[in-house]
This record gives structure tokens, sequence and C-alpha cells, in this order.
């Protein structure tokens, strides 16, 4: 791996610096510019979340950015929540074991729907595809029947069960493993390994950035999720974040800042789950630069 | 007096009865289910170990959910067989479980209706249909008028308004605009999306000398010239040289507690959210009379009904549940903990309640107060902010406006009433 | 008994061994309920009690109800300005990101914040944004400069681009994500052929970058469209008080079935508008698909 690194900084830096860098500079600076304020813009939103966390109730219908008198009450409250830690690992569980189940499965039908030719390879992947037309919504009463016949009503599993492989990340495996060259797998095959082994060893690691990104998103869409787990759930011990954090809003009042510190809190898994993976959708460069 | 003595006895009787009945069987376990909030769950946890306590064989199990996303959790449920044997509604919605079958009457021997009659507020027989109760409140609500103190200090007010006229007069000394005409501190908050529309429906359009509804609740008659005249007062209340603007602060009630308006309509349940914010000092007080002191208002509750999965002993069990906690004794607990009106007269129109000066004036409201037999109460919400939005968006004419929202109102009626005969 | 298969057999039963597992999958976790949901379009159902048969008369009264139609609109409606301008934006960030050095992972984490943070209170602080004076940021600047108010959100007109805006800028960071991935994924040869070719940066962009990006652009047209053709969230909770209003205006199909299912209890009619929505869904992918196949 290392040694790939190489080649590519130094085909890159030998050309790159000499003959682009003087010319491109002034438009390389400008498209930085641009980006970092755009950027910057991008999360004032979430720079507002954070604001509002720190305020107490009386001021959060003021538009001034800074708090009259910033303080740590609200993270104080919700950490000191006993159910707040309960919450935060049931979603951690299942959010992880979802992502594990839908690199594998997900890669794995990607795969199979894209380099293998079999009938019904077309009818499997727009059946597969449909299901991404089903609003949840309708999906919850059937799953919510079949959950009390299986005695899952009020569990882990019940909670993480639909989620397990995904349109989403079958569709998006498909499209990259589209940019896997045929003659690596034929190569393979003559080496005389077996499909099993030629998935896993040669094409999944081609497609890191790709799966990188499905952990991601899959992390997330699992962390974010609030209508299935709120009605498979019953108990107080089950409830995932976004559920046990919506109590905060009641008939009376939303306590806002409340919700933005959830939401604050609540996001800081995702991001270290974000920092962890976006170095694979770098590192994936280095792979697909090499087979040229 | 003598009749509810009367009563007592019959149900004690009764009680007893299936309290001998009971021993013979088995404990049972019926589930509770109601939305969360903090001073609810506490009082349902003293009203269940108190019922406990008297019944050995039976055990309650509460569970509590969002309150926003109370209702899809009860729909997904109960279906299935595994909600809950008891279940707190909103009153409004009693229709839409009724017609989606997911409660059953109260069965009139414990329940009987002319006695609930007799004891309960006027406005809860809305939960009676022929001669069976369908769902019985414990506590009660009421609208009533809120104001600012610091603003009313400010602005040189002495007390807040007797009568619509005074309302007006005070709402425009409260009124501030900035150069461009924009209001950035209503004289009153506005907007169908709170409690404005049942104030128009069962407040103004009565205090204008009209009837909302006719043959219980069946017929739209806001479309009157009462009507009209209510509807163009409240609508002149947002109007340019008003005295608040629909949508300001994006909710009636933010407006209010950001101290960013002087006046605001909302029912008790938000005292206690009030009091919990900073800063801010309120008082309450009646809403406000016509010229001729006619007053009205709107009465709300949150009923428990017994859901139609509960059955055989659970259902016994289920009864008793209800016919305790709608006694005198929950009532009172209701109150102490939550601080919601007790639904039956004898229990929350005593000399102490009617004058405290926080649940006075909604227990004097009381009074005066009926309760809009919904059949869906989200839908017909929809169609008095629609009315509004007609009005202020597109320009259509009020009396159009009117017509069209009693038009569709009355559709919505007659669809109900149709499928279900 | 493997052995004597052609290689086309031995590729048929792989494939089918890897589906296996999922096929089973997704026959009972989704196309179950999926069929259900159809034949309950036919039927009367209050979700207790029977269900009553009633043929098409669903799908007559959807036909016939003047919501609907205004519903349908602005499903397009979200889709046609959605897509369209959240795929440019991306790849503009996409692009221009994927030069960039310096401060490069800071940037990049920057643009995704918005889709990890929780829709529900994101949509409070841009409901919060859009308001009138004295609170709303917007509008509070329009005054400053003497510029008279806009009605974000009260107006039937400007309530849909307003709650559009909230829904693009969640989906920023994913797309951009993807968008990268896909630029990384082109082998670094072309581009140096084309330097040293002396090829122009937009040359290089339409006749190298973009075609070679078509299975990420396949991907992202394909899903933004199914994203923004089943939009809920950004309305649902930027609407609260008003479902989808201003007067239905900004209320998308999604949250019309979520109102029929759980507001009215009409099961039927919830499902006769899934179908639809799943008709509409399955047409506009395909008709992509096809039109971005590779040539």
């Amino acid at each position: 791996m290392a040694a790939f690194d190489g080649v590519q900084a130094s085909s890159e830096s030998v050309f790159e610096r000499r003959v682009t860098r003087r010319k491109a500079s002034l438009a390389q600076s400008m498209s930085w510019s641009i980006l970092f304020f755009g950027g910057i813009l991008t999360v004032m939103p979430i720079v507002y979340m954070i604001s509002t966390s720190l305020k107490w109730p009386h001021e959060i219908y003021d538009v001034s950015l800074i708090p009259e008198e910033p303080h740590l009450e609200n993270y104080t409250f919700v950490l000191e929540d006993g159910r707040f830690y309960g919450w935060f690992v049931n979603s951690l569980v299942i959010a992880t074991i979802t992502t594990i189940s839908n690199v594998i499965f997900d890669s794995l039908v990607g795969y199979t729907l894209c380099k293998f030719r079999f009938p019904g390879r077309y009818v499997v992947f727009i059946a597969i595809l449909s299901t991404l037309m089903i609003p949840t919504e309708m999906l919850v009463i059937p799953w919510y029947l079949m959950s009390q016949s299986f005695g899952w009503l009020d569990t882990h599993w019940g909670i993480m069960f639909p989620g397990l492989m995904t349109a989403f990340g079958t569709f998006l495996m498909k499209q990259f493993f589209e940019t896997v060259p045929d003659d690596f797998i034929e190569a393979a095959r003559v080496d005389g390994q077996n499909e099993l082994q030629i998935w896993w060893s040669v094409a999944m690691p081609l497609v890191k950035p790709a799966l990188a990104a499905l952990a991601i998103f899959v992390f997330l869409g699992n962390w974010t999720a609030f209508i299935w787990p709120l009605i498979v759930t019953n108990s107080w011990e089950m409830y995932t974040l976004p559920v046990g954090l919506s109590t905060f809003a009641d008939e009376a009042d939303v306590a806002w800042e409340l919700v933005m510190t959830g939401a604050a809190i609540s996001t800081i898994p995702t991001l270290i789950v974000f920092l962890i993976f976006q170095r694979f959708i770098i590192r994936g460069v280095v792979m697909a630069g090499l087979k040229g | 007096m003598c009749f509810n003595r009367f009563r007592a006895i019959a149900l004690a009787t009764a009680t007893g009865t299936l309290a001998t009945f009971s021993t013979e069987t088995n404990a049972v376990e019926i589930e509770y289910w109601q939305y969360f909030f903090d001073a609810r769950v506490t009082a349902m946890e003293q009203l269940i170990e108190k019922f406990e306590t008297a019944n050995p064989g039976i055990t309650v199990r509460m569970t509590h959910f969002p309150y926003a996303d109370y209702r899809t959790k009860v729909a997904a449920a109960i279906p299935s067989g595994e909600g809950p044997d008891v279940v707190q509604l909103f009153y409004g919605w009693l229709n839409d479980y009724k017609a989606a079958s997911l409660i059953q009457p109260l069965p009139s021997s414990e329940f009987p209706s002319d006695s609930i009659d007799a004891a309960f507020f006027p406005m809860v027989s809305a939960m009676r249909e022929g001669d069976s109760y369908w769902a019985l409140p414990t506590a009660v609500r009421s609208l009533a008028l809120f104001y600012n103190t610091r603003l009313f200090k400010d602005a040189g007010i002495e007390g807040p308004p007797e009568t619509l006229d005074e309302l007006v007069e005070i709402g425009r000394k409260l009124t501030k605009r900035d150069g461009a005409g924009n209001i950035i501190q209503a004289g009153l908050t506005l907007g169908m999306t709170a409690q404005d529309h049942h104030w128009f429906r069962e407040g103004l359009v009565r205090q204008f000398g009209g009837e909302p509804y006719l043959d219980d609740y069946r017929t739209v008659n806001y479309n009157s010239e009462a009507g009209l005249k209510a509807m163009e007062f409240y609508l002149g209340l947002g109007a340019e040289d008003g005295i608040g603007a629909f949508g300001f602060m994006d909710e009636p009630q933010a407006a209010f507690k950001a101290g960013r308006a002087g006046m605001h309509i909302d029912g008790s349940f938000r005292i206690g959210s009030l009091n919990k914010t900073r800063g801010l000092k309120w008082g309450v007080t009646e809403l406000p009379a016509t010229a001729d002191g006619i007053r009205s208002n709107y009465s709300s509750y949150w009923v428990n009904a017994i859901t139609s999965k509960a059955d055989g002993e659970k259902y016994d069990a289920a009864v008793r549940f209800m016919q305790y906690i709608t006694s005198d004794e929950a009532m009172q607990i209701w109150l102490d903990v939550v601080g919601e009106l007790p639904a039956k007269p004898s229990v929350g129109l005593t000399e102490a309640n009617a004058n405290d000066q926080i649940f006075g004036p909604f227990i004097r409201g009381l009074e005066y107060a009926n309760t809009t037999k919904f059949v869906n109460e989200s839908a017909q919400r929809q169609i008095m902010i629609d009315l509004v939005e007609r009005v202020n968006l597109q320009g259509v004419s009020i009396k159009d406006a009117l017509a069209e929202a009693a038009a569709a109102e009355q559709k919505l009626l007659d669809e109900y009433h149709t499928s279900k005969n | 008994m493997y052995k004597r298969l052609s290689i086309r057999q031995k590729q048929i039963t792989w494939a089918w061994a890897f589906l296996a597992i999922p096929v089973i999958f997704y026959v009972v976790i989704r196309f179950y309920p999926t069929g259900n949901a159809m034949l309950i379009s036919f039927q009367e159902w209050n979700l207790l009690g029977d269900r009553a048969w009633i043929g098409l008369a669903n799908y007559a009264k959807l036909w016939n109800d003047p919501v609907f139609w205004q519903v349908f609109r602005n499903t397009f409606v979200y889709l046609l300005l959605g897509t369209p301008i959240s795929l440019v934006l991306s790849f503009f960030v996409a692009y221009h990101l994927d030069k960039i050095r310096f401060m490069h992972g800071f940037i990049r984490m920057l643009y995704f914040l918005p889709f990890m943070t929780s829709a529900v209170a994101m949509a409070w602080v841009w409901r919060w944004l859009y308001q009138p004076v004295p609170i709303g940021l917007f509008n509070n600047t329009l005054a400053e400069f003497g510029i008279p108010q806009i009605d974000f959100l009260r107006s039937t007109t400007n309530a849909l681009p307003a709650i559009l805006a909230p829904a693009v800028w969640a989906g920023l960071g994913f797309q951009i994500i993807i968008f990268m991935a896909g630029l990384r994924a082109i082998p670094q040869s072309y581009y140096e052929a084309a330097h040293i070719d002396g090829v122009s940066k937009w040359t290089v962009l339409f006749e190298i970058t973009i075609p070679l990006l078509r299975p990420t652009v396949v991907f992202l047209t394909v899903f933004s469209s199914i994203g923004f053709l089943r939009i809920f969230d950004q309305v649902y909770n930027m609407t609260t008080n008003d479902p989808g209003g201003p007067l239905n205006s900004t209320k998308p199909m999604v949250l019309m079935i979520y109102q029929s299912a759980f507001t009215d209890f009409e099961m039927g009619y919830a499902a006769a508008q899934t179908v639809v929505l799943f008709v509409i869904l399955l047409l506009v992918s395909l008709l992509q698909l096809y039109l971005l196949r590779d040539r």
C-alpha cells in the first residue's frame, strides 16, 4: 500500500507542480475561497443550533448568534437524564450492526448484479430498486404485525431487521463495481480463485471509497431513523436516541433548547464515523489510480 | 347532592360485587397508555398505586409515549392487539377512534349515562352517544386570556380587558411597529393553528349572537350573519391597522413566551410551560365579554377509554380502573399534581378553586363553556386555518371564504355521519 | 458435478447462491408488505375490523380530489427543481474540492455536516431564519437595507422553494461525497495523458471527467429523484402547525399518505396514493436509467 502511495505522489508532484501550478494558482485560490466561504455559510444553521443549545429558554427566539449568558445547563440536563445513555447505546448497537450487514450484503448483491451474467439479472435489479419507491409509513403496519407474530416487538432485532439490507446500498455498490475493470476479475479466475474470494479480496478493495460512503450513510440513516423505532418499541429502555429525544417536546411546549442540545450531542458519533471512514475515500484514489 | 350520594352507594355496591368476583380469579394485568408529560405521569403513578391497593387482584402497567407521535403509535398498536386496555385520548379524536373501532363503549351498568350527565360538567356529554358513554375525563380545560404584566405596566395599562372593545383598545396600545410598518410587538397573538379556532367557534360566534352548529353538531351554522360578524372581527384584529399579525413569530405561544406579545388566548395546559419561562411575568383573566356582558368559552379534555382489545377479565379490570380514575378522589389528586381542572363541578367549583388567581378564570370559564363535537378535529381545524389563509394570502372575501369553509366542514360531517349509518 | 458446468452455468449458480439470502430478505421484508399495500388500495380499512372490497373506489376518490392534484403538482415541482439544482451544486463543489489540498478535510466536513444533523432540529432553525421581523434573520437583514419583507413560509408561492432550500442543503453533503468517490475512481492516468497533450481544462471536464463519472451520475440522478419525489421530513417539520400548508401549497405525496393513514385512518385511501406514488417513482427511475444508459 505504501508503495502505491509513492507511485501516485511522485507522478503527480513532478508533473502537476511544474506545469499547472503557476497558471492555476490564481484560479485555485479563487475556488478555494469560494468553497471555504460556501462551507462556512453551509454550516451557519448548525452554528445556530449550537448557539441555541447554550441559551436559556426565554432567549431562544432572539436572533443573536451569541447567547446573552452562555451556559451548559442544557447539556448537563440532557446528559444527567439517566435514560440518555441507554438510548445512546441502543442507537449505537443498532447502527453498527446494520452498517456491517449493509456493507456485506449490499456490496455482495451489487457485485453480483454488476459482474455476473445470468437470467433475471435486470428483473432482480429493478425489483430491489423498486423497494425504494414505497414510503416507510406504508410499511410500518405490516412490519409491526410481522414483529408481533415473531415476538420481535420491543427488541433490538425488531428495530433493526427492516434495514439490514437496502436498495440504496445495493444500487450504490452496483454503480461503483462498474468502475472495476472486468480484466481484474478474469485474471483472478484464471488464477483459480473462487467467486467468493474474488469478490472479497479482489473487487472489494477496489471500491473502498464507495464502501466508506456506504458505511457513513447507513450508519447515519439508522442513527436518525425515527418512525419505525417509535412504532416497534414500547419501553423507555429500548428507545433509540431520536425517539428518546422527541420526549423533549410535550403538549404545551417544545423545549427547543433541549432539542438543539440533543441534536448537537447526537451529531458527535456520526461525525466520528464520518472522520474515520472519509480517509478511505482518499485512499481509494490510489488504488484506482494504479491500474492506468 | 342527594343524587350524588345515591350514586356513590350504587357505585360502591357495584364495585363490591365485582371485587368478590375477582378474588376468585388470578391476578389480572391491564395496560394503560398515555402521552408523556412529567406531572401527568406522576399523578397517574399515584392513582395506580391507590387503585392497586384497593384492588389486590389487578395490576396496572403504565406506558407513555412522546406526545407528538402518540396518535400514530396508538393507531399502529391497538389493531394488532398489542396496545393498551385503557387508553388516554384527546376528546376530539374520539370519533376517529370510534369510527376506527379502536375503542368500545363503557358499560351502562357501571357508567349510567344519566347520572354521569348530572355529575360531570355539561360539555362532557360530547362523549355520550345514545344511551352509553364512550369515554370519560378525569380533568377538563378551558380557555382564558393570558397577559404580560410587564408590557401592560410599560404601556401604562391598568388591568386586563373585560370586553372585546377593551381588548382592541388595549391591544392597540401594546402594538409596536417598525418604520416599515412591520409589527415588532403584538397586542394580541393570532393564529388558527393554536387555540383561536376554538375561540372563534365556541366563543366569538356565540357572542355575536350565533350558534356555530345545529343538530347536535351535525350541521354547520357559522356561515350566518353572526358568524360573518365574528370572523370579520377576528380577521380585523390581524388587518393592517390591527393589534397583531398572523404568523407573527411563527407560533402564538412563542410570541407570548418571548415577551413580544401583550395578550394571548390559550388553554389551562399552558400554565406549566409559562411558569417555567424565565423573566416572563404574566397574569390571566377570563375571555373578554361582549358589551352586553355575554361570555362564551370552549372546553376540552383528555378522556380515558377502554380499547376494543380488552375482553374477559381484562375488560372487567379495565372497567374498574376507569371507575377509579374518574372518581372524585382521582380528580382531586389530578388537580393537586397536574393542575388540571376537575371534570365534576362538585369537585372543581369550590370557593377556593373558583377564586384562585390562576385557576379561577379557567374554572369560571367552564360554567359558560361549550365543547365542539368534532368528527375529525385536525381536519376541522385545518378548515379554519385554510379559511384565514384564503383571506390573507389569496385575497378571497371573508364572506366567500367563510361560506367555503362551512361547505367543506359540512361535507366532512356528512361523510362521517353517513358512513356510520 | 460443479466442475462439469459450463462457465456460464457456473456464473448462474454463483449468482443465485450470492443472491439467495438477500432475495428471501427482500421478498419477506419488502415485497410482501408492498403487495399488501396494493391489495389494501382496493379495500376500505380503518386499521381495525374488517376490510371491505370496494374495487376502484379509492382511486376514483383520488382522481376527483382537488387536493391530490395540487399535491401531485407539488411533488413534481420538488423533483424538477430539487434534482437539477442539487446535482449541479454538489458537482460544482465536489469538482473543485477534489482539486484543493489546503484544509481539504475540514472544508469537506463543513459541507457534510448538514447531512449528519437531526432533520427536526434543522427544520426548526430554518423555520426561524425565515420568520418575519423581528426574529427572522433573513427578513431582519432585508429590513436593515430597507428592502420590503418577504413572506417565505406564509405564502402559497414562496413556501415550496423555501422548504426545498433546506432539503437541498441537507442532501448536498451526501451528493458531494458520492461525487468525490466517483471522481477519485477515475484513473489518474487519463488526466496525465491529457496534461501531456495540453488539452484545455474544459475539454478535460467534458471529454474525460463527466463521461467517466457516468455510473456516479446515474446513481445520483436516480437516487436524488427518488428522494425528492419522496420528500417528507423537511416539509413535515417546517410546517408542523399546518402540515403541507399554507393551503396545501407545500404538501408532497408522502405527507398526504401519512395524513390519510395516521390522521384520518383511511388506510385504503393511503394505500391507493402509495400505489400511485410507486408507479410514478418506477416510471421516473426507469426513464432515467434508460436515458442515462451506457451507449
